[in-house]
């Protein structure tokens, strides 16, 4: 048996091999996938209001997915390196080692700059605001993040702290079985429902 | 992200929690798997497909004609996928991408063949869906079965006593491989990922307005599918760029166990097909604990070094959550990056250019020890059982007497086999290495200048050579020079360990078995499996410590 008689077979089994696993099996995942879990197959599409929809001209984005928000009235998503931030078609980390000076230089603007958003001390800004996620498109904050920015939202628009708060606590998630993962506030779902209680001005960044 | 008791307490929760999804089904999936390949019958659907592809299923190949398969048929798949990634703007469902360039597109066909999947591109802006799945996701599952394959093979070689040096037959132990093993298994986990929020469906990438009124795109794909079997088959090639970090791979801290659990399944289950295939499970047993010893140290390492975060950047920050999800949290991005790194799987749910600096040098110190905690499928069962015969040869030496494993005699020829398998990758590395960081092609494209530089390099080089995949991200490697160097060093990488391994197994079952004597060295207790972790331990030590010096142990004390 030579090579050109091995290869000839290889060719002829993976062809076979295309059909079934190229084609068939996604296919086949594809169409069961639709029939029993629509929504989540189409990426968990949420509407203005958070109610969700598989229809992509009435979305506002994947409940799964983090965007951008930098308005007052807005609870703001971690830093991102996806793009110019939370570009679903660039994600990405930043890649940046433990001692780059680069990073370090972020760090220090960001603390700096969040510090100066939400009128906190510094010290009191967590880890998570001043650094980006592994994909760009990190849907959470940490319950502490989302904790120093109340005052400002609440503010915002209008409303009582206190009211805030009861909603971030409703919007954040704890270890899945106790012990999987971090807790964790999801900002999309959290603004959504900020806007069903009290509507934000009218207000476009840039 | 901040760390606190409970913090530690999840992490050796999710641990247990993980530890305990594998026990429960690793004796039943290891005799499954051991069935699967020494049963005589063919399915009906198997008949037909053996017909349909004109191979004989049960013609007894010797060691030659073994390896000539599998190399006819890797060689077979990285031309057509070359092809595919080359005309695939003239494809159905390519999302109007353009077809990749020669160097691109070698490394690309060479990477998924050799279940490395490096990735120089980002899946959602230069591959298709029909690239994604007729040529990736193929690969992702029959690169993982030829890994099988051949470690079965091996198996075959110390299971088997004075034969002609047959091995079995490679078609259908491929085919088994898939059809019996990694579909159904697929469809399971593809089907658990998307109730979860992993997508499924063959739609455009579409801009949407987002909430405050900016744009952002809602991405569409076969990812489910795609996703289940790149874990399963620890091959790691992400759909989307930020791979297993992306909410569309990975939305929960369910799923992120989940795939580290798809990831370990069948390099775990293998020692017990191996086990009960020779004959002797405690032998099986043994390769385990080597195995798992290993990788508890590494997952040990890794999550307390990115729990402390040592080094300025995440001393400033608060944590190591540069590069890490919210959601996964600190330990369960240092759970997925030893399983990956110990695994050949190189998917990734953090950035491990980021990690600390110890950690980052675990999860590099994993991929050199040549993917065998519990190395990738297939690929990490003959590579523990080369280290296993490396063990007895060395105890052999001390008492001066013929080293023999599993009733097979360990002579001058089995020796140069097994010494050149120990040897090729580490040559591919260092190699590699000294050449990009000495041409100017080559230097162009790392990110950060001293140490970490050099990590940058040497990771990517590791990473090809052992065909893992993972990148320390920082690296630019979409040039010509990286995609045809780390080319080549992936195909060298795959196919030369194979050829020794079934060369050795070609040895092995032309011998006659000998019975157990007095002076046997008993290769199923405890003192055996401390032998061949320290004899992975001192191999690679030995080898790599010089450039680890320059690389990341100089990152960690500056």
């Amino acid at each position: 048996m030579t090579i050109v008689r091995s290869t000839l077979s290889g060719l002829r089994v993976l062809l076979a091999f295309t059909l079934l696993l190229g084609l068939a099996y996604p296919l086949a995942v594809t169409g069961a996938g639709q029939a029993l879990f629509g929504w989540r197959a189409d990426g968990s599409l949420v509407r203005a209001d958070g109610t969700p929809t598989r229809d992509r001209a009435e979305a506002v984005g994947s409940a799964l997915v983090g965007q951008q928000f930098t308005g007052d009235a807005w609870f703001h998503p971690r830093p991102s390196a996806a793009g110019d931030g939370y570009d679903t078609l660039a994600s990405a980390g930043s890649n940046l080692g433990p001692e780059s000076p680069d990073l370090v230089a972020a760090i220090t603007e960001r603390r700096a700059q969040v510090a100066a958003t939400e009128g906190v001390d510094p010290a009191e800004v967590p880890a998570d605001a001043v650094t980006a996620s592994g994909s760009g498109l990190d849907p959470d904050v940490s319950p502490a993040y989302a904790a120093i920015q109340v005052d400002r939202v609440a503010a915002a628009r209008g409303l009582e702290p206190e009211r805030v708060r009861e909603l971030v606590t409703e919007h954040t998630r704890g270890r899945t079985l106790g012990v999987l993962g971090d807790p964790r506030v999801d900002v999309l779902g959290l603004n959504t429902a900020l806007q069903a209680v009290a509507p934000a001005l009218p207000e476009r960044p840039e | 992200m901040s760390v606190t008791t409970s913090t530690v307490l999840a992490a050796g929760g999710q641990l247990l929690l993980l530890l305990g999804m594998l026990a429960a089904v690793h004796a039943p999936l290891g005799a499954y798997l051991a069935r699967v390949y020494s049963s005589p019958r063919h399915t009906r659907f198997e008949r037909g497909w053996y017909r349909a592809v004109r191979v004989d299923p049960d013609a007894e190949q010797h060691w030659r004609t073994y390896l000539l398969s599998v190399l006819g048929f890797s060689l077979a798949s990285v031309l057509l996928l070359f092809a595919l990634g080359r005309l695939q703007q003239h494809l159905p469902w390519t999302l109007g991408f353009t077809g990749l360039d020669p160097a691109g597109a070698w490394n690309t066909a060479v990477s998924f063949t050799t279940n490395t999947n490096w990735q120089w591109y980002s899946g959602e802006s230069a591959a298709g869906h029909l690239l994604q799945m007729a040529g990736l996701a193929v690969q992702n599952f029959v690169s993982a079965a030829v890994g099988m394959s051949v470690a079965i093979a091996l198996v075959r070689g110390f299971a088997r006593s004075g034969t002609d040096a047959r091995l079995g037959n490679f078609w259908t132990d491929l085919t088994r491989s898939v059809v019996r093993v990694l579909l159904p298994i697929s469809v399971v986990a593809a089907l658990v990922l998307i109730a979860n929020g992993v997508i499924q469906n063959l739609d455009p990438h579409t801009a949407v307005a987002t909430l405050e009124g900016g744009t952002q795109h809602v991405l569409g794909g076969p990812v489910a599918s795609q996703e289940a079997i790149k874990e399963l088959g620890t091959n790691g090639g992400g759909f989307f760029n930020a791979n297993s970090a992306h909410p569309f791979e990975n939305p929960n801290p369910w799923t992120n166990l989940l795939e580290i659990f798809l990831i370990l399944l069948i390099p775990t289950a293998l020692p017990r097909a191996f086990g009960i295939m020779v004959g002797d499970r405690r032998q099986g047993w043994a390769i385990l604990g080597a195995m798992v010893g290993l990788l508890l140290v590494a997952v040990a390492l890794t999550t307390w070094a990115e729990l402390a975060g040592p080094g300025t950047a995440p001393q400033l920050a608060g944590a190591a959550a540069e590069g890490k999800e919210t959601r996964f949290g600190l330990a369960g991005s240092a759970l997925f990056g030893a399983a990956t790194t110990g695994t050949s799987t190189g998917a990734v749910n953090a950035m491990h250019d980021s990690f600390t600096a110890p950690g980052g040098g675990v999860v590099l110190f994993d991929m050199l020890l040549g993917e065998i905690a519990p190395g990738g499928v297939g690929a990490g069962l003959y590579g523990m059982l080369v280290l296993a015969i490396v063990a007895v040869f060395v105890a052999g030496l001390m008492v001066g007497r013929t080293p023999e494993y599993l009733g097979k005699k360990i002579g001058i020829q089995e020796m140069t086999l097994v010494a050149l398998y120990v040897l090729t990758t580490p040559a591919i590395v260092l190699i590699g290495t000294a050449v990009a960081v000495s041409v100017e092609p080559g230097l162009a494209g790392v990110q950060e200048d001293g140490p970490h530089g050099l990590s940058e390099v040497l990771y990517a080089f590791a990473s090809a050579g052992n065909n893992n995949g993972s990148a320390f991200g920082g690296l630019t490697s979409g040039t010509p020079f990286y995609n045809t160097m780390l080319g080549l060093a992936m195909l060298a990488g795959r196919f030369v360990p194979i050829a020794l391994v079934l060369a050795l197994a070609g040895r092995l079952a032309s011998q006659r078995t000998v019975p157990a004597s007095a002076g046997t060295l008993p290769t199923h207790q405890p003192l055996f499996v401390g032998l061949v972790g320290t004899v992975a331990l001192v191999v690679v030590g030995l080898t790599f410590v010089p450039v680890l010096s320059l690389g990341p142990v100089a990152e960690s004390l500056s």
